[in-house]
């Protein structure tokens, strides 16, 4: 009997109980971003210049003196703390896209406090009262998405895009109009309402890394984080366990949205001292990256967005030293997820090769 | 020379999914102008081996031969090539189609579609075996049995000569049932090849010619069925003789705990699901739930348990410190909280009531998770419940953290049914308890009931197996299509009694 | 009669930026039949804006008189090739490797905008600061394909006429979708995929191949939607925000006509007349800021009625953003 007509060369199959060790399994992870960045190299290559150089360079712009490392600290402390911020979302398999515009929202409203208690207060209330505004306003933006999700199951992706859009027109809008103190920008803020400095970095890198911490526990040892891993992995099951899906999706927004909001604080409070449409630059999508490449695992989000700082502060660089457009850090970032989405499946699928089948039966 | 009369032979089929082997080496001949009937229980394989044939998986190992020639079937489209239809379980229809949409999906013999060409084609194929259908309903207005209708006529449009039907009449009525099975004579006489699965004996001997039966994937034999009878099947299904045997106790100290009156349920569609049920349940009995698939059975015990919308009637519910209370109206959580309790085994299992993503201990948290008044969660005792119930019902699993999605159906309802028994309700409702399980397993999960019931506990237990019902249960009660047909003693009752009950409605019918 | 004018106007305008949004929708149409719901829109239309004008314009360098039909075919071609193959790496990811939809088409998103971006910005700097095509040649993009006295009936002329070749493309190619998929075998079975991929597989039907090809050819179109974008309403010069939310509105604008090629047509006129309204229109009572984030309100507001309806005709695809595997048990 002819081998060819029984069985086609490959087939696939679901890893059963011998699934991969985790090691071997991060071991996967690890390879895939080592794909991606070779794939950057050909990238840089098209372009005509020296990948090894191009790399040699963002390692350099972004690491090479106390200087850069602080600079990309700055940028990956709004990735880490939006990161966290989504994944409570993502976990629930909530597609909340709407960071950039929860960030906005929670920048406006400590904005508003700094501008209008700026010269009242001394700085620690002022501070605190901004936060509290921010997780407010960022909470509330993300409230809203999550509200028609729950009670009309409303698409939450385009629902929380469309929202970034609107809450950067109206920030677009102060800037020009109410707020603007010069040239279409909104004026500094008091020194009381800006961020202290703790080793030469705002002390926002403080705050996210006790999210990190609230956000481990909150989503292993909680019983709201329990919840919201249920309704992620079947909605019915949850319902049948008596919970209120409805009531936790909307919980759960308004948390990620306050997070966000904070992290918008963070930016104006200890960045850039000012409001300005573009205040989430990006961060919002960018942290997806950082919340999918890292499995959602609190802990991990630290290591890959020091890798995304790394990368985006690199391509900065690129721009001046090299010419390269700094757009190359979207691509890069871009093939990180193409190539990690791609290698949870060798995680959990396995290629059975016609010939290994054969013997394989032939043995038993 | 008997070999070249087989129409399709199998032989040496072995399938794996991991480590579960669905089929070992089976051997099977299909001949032309005959209906073979394909027996085993649930989970022995029937299905599995026929989609080997319809192109949905691919043997691991063995052969496969048409007309004496070895073929290799990689795609439905090979299938259909040589022949073959198979009719599912569950209807492969596109539900915002039409019926001839749906009927010539697939096909490539025209360029052009023409649609009113396939509906007169359709209309021609009713009309010669007396199917009723209209070929331009949208499938999503139809009724079960029109559905089945619409897959039937597919493989014949498509000039199959060999029909494979799995499972036929699980979902339709008696009267149905008849019709089909004289559909299935007609075109037995039209020299086709059928065959049937299923598990239903009397099936079996009211329409098939041969019997080949399956045995935990394995290939037991084939019989004609002229020569054959229902007991010798049984034990070719089984492997031994039927003596069930299950110890039933009589609890002396039965009290009144669920009160049912006149509940009717309507589905989404505005269907009437459940129509003026009323029965008291006792706590110290079993009281068994027998009917046709989808006479109402799991909305029933959804309906009780608050999961499914009411339309009007009442359940009162009889606490043991006394007094009455009214469930309907209440959130499941209420419900769940005054002691009644839902161990349902839906078809797919993880898709209600358990976690598919997390291990044994985060499915046994689903009970408690929302203990106590701190914010975070106890997995201490859920952790222990975890491990005696893999102690005690043998759940084979690597480790009490290992996602239950990934453990076999079995050991998946083990988990499921030992978690809701050790809530010590009060009330105590299972739904299939033991489909798919071994029948070691399901006497641990017959006995496990039976003790529940001497702690006091008023069991409802829906189960497909007569046999089981009557010597597990105290009294049976008999849906048939949203109707309670009757309630009986199960000490007395039997099974052709009970037979008849599940296909008359009201009870009017009864002769 | 001046208000006439302005309505006339107003149309005119809104139908050359809604033909952008026209391809766009249409593209995702097609991919959302297949039941992949492909979010990189704006990744794709960003790829097909840069490769579609560096195309002309690399074009329009080498020769040196260039034909105006085959400068638009490649930039139609261009474009048409980067949304291929950037739906090509979405298929693969999610058919062959099964990856999340959502995910994956986010990250398709972020690629195809630094992609858009990269190649913008590369040719911005070889050509020395700016990238834009000649006078005659931006002509040749906004030119109408009917002759002149048409245009010149009174009122109706020019909306009817007047308008750039791609949409009345555009409108072809909605009818011809509309005809594929309502009366063709393969329109049929392509639906029957994006509807029940396990039914599909079972009669037979290569589900595998028609979501490669519908995704890889929605993905091609969506991104002439992005070429379109940049020759006609952007003036043929690439700037990096251009495009920006284009593509997220063509997802939506999905949604609004009900998966329906012919009333993508309308749909993306009337988003195009809300995209500028605020310089059609001005009102002195709404800021510009605030005006412009008109369209993105109207999204919101399509959105939840869309949830509200309740119509078994009206809804997606059953399978969409579900991936299929068929020995999956």
């Amino acid at each position: 009997m002819d081998e060819k007509i029984k069985t086609p060369l490959i087939r696939l199959s679901k890893r059963s109980q011998s699934s991969l060790s985790p090691a071997a399994a991060w071991l996967i992870r690890l390879g895939s971003i080592l794909l991606a960045l070779l794939l950057g190299c050909l990238v840089v290559a098209i372009t005509g210049n020296n990948p090894i150089k191009a790399y040699g360079t963002m390692i350099s712009g972004s690491l090479g003196s106390k200087v850069y490392f602080q600079q990309t600290v700055k940028k990956a402390i709004p990735l880490l703390g939006c990161a966290l911020a989504i994944a409570p979302c993502f976990k629930m398999r909530f597609w909340n896209i709407g960071a950039e515009g929860q960030i906005t929202a929670g920048a406006l409203a400590a904005t508003f406090v700094a501008r209008t208690l700026g010269a009242k207060l001394p700085s620690l209330p002022l501070l605190l009262i901004m936060a509290a505004a921010a997780i407010l306003g960022g909470g509330l933006w993300g409230l809203i998405p999550g509200f028609f999700k729950a009670k009309w199951n409303t698409n939450e992706t385009l629902f929380t895009l469309m929202m970034n859009y609107i809450i950067i027109g109206v920030v677009a809008w102060l800037q020009a109009g109410p707020w603007e103190a010069r040239q279409g920008r909104i004026a500094q803020f008091d020194a009381a309402a800006q961020l202290p400095r703790v080793a030469g970095i705002h002390c926002g890198w403080i705050i996210v890394l006790l999210l990190v911490l609230f956000i481990h526990v909150y989503m292993r040892h909680t019983k709201q984080g329990y919840e919201i891993a249920v309704i992620g992995d079947s909605i019915r099951t949850a319902q049948y366990a008596g919970m209120n899906v409805g009531r936790i999706m909307m919980r759960t927004m308004f948390l990620s949205g306050a997070i966000s909001g904070l992290v918008g604080f963070i930016i104006v409070a200890g960045a850039n001292h000012t409001l300005a449409h573009d205040v989430a630059g990006g961060v919002g999508f960018t942290s997806i990256t950082v919340a999918w490449l890292s499995q959602l695992n609190a802990f991990a989000m630290i290591a890959i967005s020091m890798m995304l700082g790394v990368l985006t502060k690199g391509a900065d660089t690129l721009q001046t030293v090299m010419n390269i457009p700094a757009a190359i850090s979207d691509i890069i970032i871009g093939l990180l997820l193409f190539c990690m989405l791609g290698c949870e499946f060798f995680i959990n699928y396995q290629i059975i090769f016609r010939h290994k089948a054969g013997k394989g039966g032939a043995e038993k | 020379m008997e070999k070249n009369c087989y129409a399709i032979e199998l032989r040496g089929i072995t399938k794996r999914f991991g480590p579960v082997v669905a089929n070992d080496g089976v051997d099977l001949g299909l001949r032309r102008g005959q209906i073979l009937a394909l027996l085993g229980e649930n989970g022995s394989g029937k299905t599995t081996l026929m989609n080997m044939l319809a192109g949905i998986y691919l043997p691991d190992e063995g052969e496969i031969l048409a007309e004496g020639h070895p073929i290799s079937i990689r795609s439905p489209k090979d299938s259909f090539a040589h022949g073959i239809g198979m009719i599912h379980q569950h209807y492969k229809l596109v539900d915002v189609f039409t019926a001839a949409e749906n009927i010539v999906l697939g096909l490539e013999d025209e360029k052009k579609l023409d649609l009113k060409k396939a509906n007169a084609r359709v209309r021609e194929i009713c009309q010669r075996y007396g199917f009723e259908i209209d070929p331009e309903k949208k499938v999503y207005d139809m009724s079960v049995s029109e559905k089945q209708t619409v897959e039937i006529v597919k493989v014949l449009y498509r000039g199959a000569e060999i029909l494979i039907l799995d499972e036929p009449t699980a979902v339709l009525t008696p009267q149905e049932t008849e019709r089909l099975f004289a559909v299935l004579r007609n075109m037995r006489d039209d020299n086709k090849a059928i065959v049937i699965i299923t598990h239903k004996l009397g099936e079996v001997m009211a329409i098939s010619d041969e019997v080949a039966v399956l045995r935990k994937g394995k290939y037991i034999g084939t019989v004609t069925t002229a020569e054959t009878n229902p007991q010798a099947l049984t034990d070719m299904m089984v492997g031994r003789a039927v003596t069930l045997n299950i110890d039933r106790p009589l609890n002396e100290n039965q009290v009144d705990r669920l009160e049912v009156k006149n509940l009717s349920c309507y589905d989404h569609e505005h269907v009437k699901k459940l129509d003026r049920i009323s029965f008291t349940a006792k706590g110290g009995e079993i009281l068994g739930i027998a009917g046709i698939a989808g006479s109402g059975q799991k909305e029933l015990l959804e309906a009780i348990a608050g999961l499914y919308p009411v339309a009007e009637g009442s359940v009162s519910y009889y606490p043991p410190a006394g007094g009455k209370e009214e469930l309907v109206g209440k959130t499941p959580m209420q419900i769940r909280r005054c002691g009644v309790s839902l161990a349902f085994v839906p078809e797919d299992r993880l898709g209600m009531g358990l976690v598919g993503s997390m291990g044994m201990t985060g499915n046994m948290l689903l009970r408690s998770w929302r203990k106590g008044k701190s914010p975070f969660v106890r997995r201490k005792d859920p952790e222990q419940l975890a491990k005696q119930i893999f102690r005690d019902l043998e759940v084979v699993t690597p480790s009490i953290e290992f996602p239950v999605r990934k453990l076999s159906g079995g050991n998946v309802q083990k988990v499921l049914v030992g978690r809701e028994i050790a809530s010590s309700p009060n009330v105590l409702m299972s739904a299939y308890a033991v489909r798919g399980l071994d029948i070691n397993t399901s006497y641990t999960i017959y006995n496990l009931m039976t003790e529940q019931k001497m702690k006091g506990t008023a069991v409802i237990f829906v189960g497909e197996d007569l046999d089981v019902l009557l010597e597990l249960c105290d009294r049976i009660l008999v849906l048939c299509a949203g109707q309670v047909s009757g309630i009986v003693d199960a000490r007395s009752a039997t099974k052709e009694e009970i037979g008849l009950l599940m296909t008359s409605v009201g009870g009017k019918e009864e002769a | 009669m001046s208000f006439l004018n302005l309505i006339l106007n107003l149309v005119i305008a809104a139908i050359t930026f809604g033909t952008a949004l026209l391809f766009g929708t249409l593209g995702e149409i097609l991919t959302e039949k297949s039941g992949n719901l492909n979010l990189g829109v704006e990744g794709i239309m960003f790829m097909g804006g840069a490769f579609g004008l560096g195309g002309v314009f690399y074009y329009e360098q080498l020769a040196g008189t260039p034909n105006g039909f085959l400068a638009v075919l490649i930039a139609l071609l261009c474009a048409f090739l980067a949304g291929a193959l950037a739906s090509l790496i979405f298929s693969f990811l999610t058919t062959t490797l099964r990856a999340n939809q959502n995910v994956t088409g986010l990250a398709l998103a972020i690629f195809g905008t630094g992609v858009g971006q990269f190649v913008g910005e590369m040719m911005r700097v070889k050509a020395g600061g700016y990238v834009s095509l000649s006078n005659a040649m931006k002509d040749v993009f906004t030119m109408s394909p009917f002759p002149a006295f048409l245009k010149d009936i009174p009122y109706v002329g020019s909306v009817l006429f007047g308008n750039s070749h791609f949409f009345y493309l555009g409108i072809l190619l909605a009818i011809v979708m509309h005809l594929f998929l309502k009366k063709s075998r393969k329109g049929l079975y392509l639906r029957a995929v994006g509807e029940n991929p396990a039914t599909a597989d079972s009669a037979g039907i290569n589900v595998t191949r028609y979501k490669y090809l519908a995704t890889i050819i929605g993905g091609g179109i969506s991104a002439i939607g992005g070429v379109v974008y940049i020759t006609t309403t952007a003036g043929c010069t690439w700037n990096n925000e251009g495009l920006s939310g284009v593509g997220w509105l063509a997802v939506a604008l999905v949604i609004f006509c009900l998966w329906r090629p012919l009333s993508a047509i309308w749909g993306s006129v009337l988003f195009g007349a809300l995209m500028i309204l605020y310089m059609r229109l001005q009102l002195s009572f709404i800021p510009t800021e605030l005006y412009k984030i008109l369209p993105y309100v109207v999204t919101v507001i399509v959105l939840i009625i869309s949830s509200l309806r309740n119509n078994k005709e009206k809804q997606p695809p059953e399978a969409l953003g579900l991936a299929y595997f068929r020995e999956d048990r």
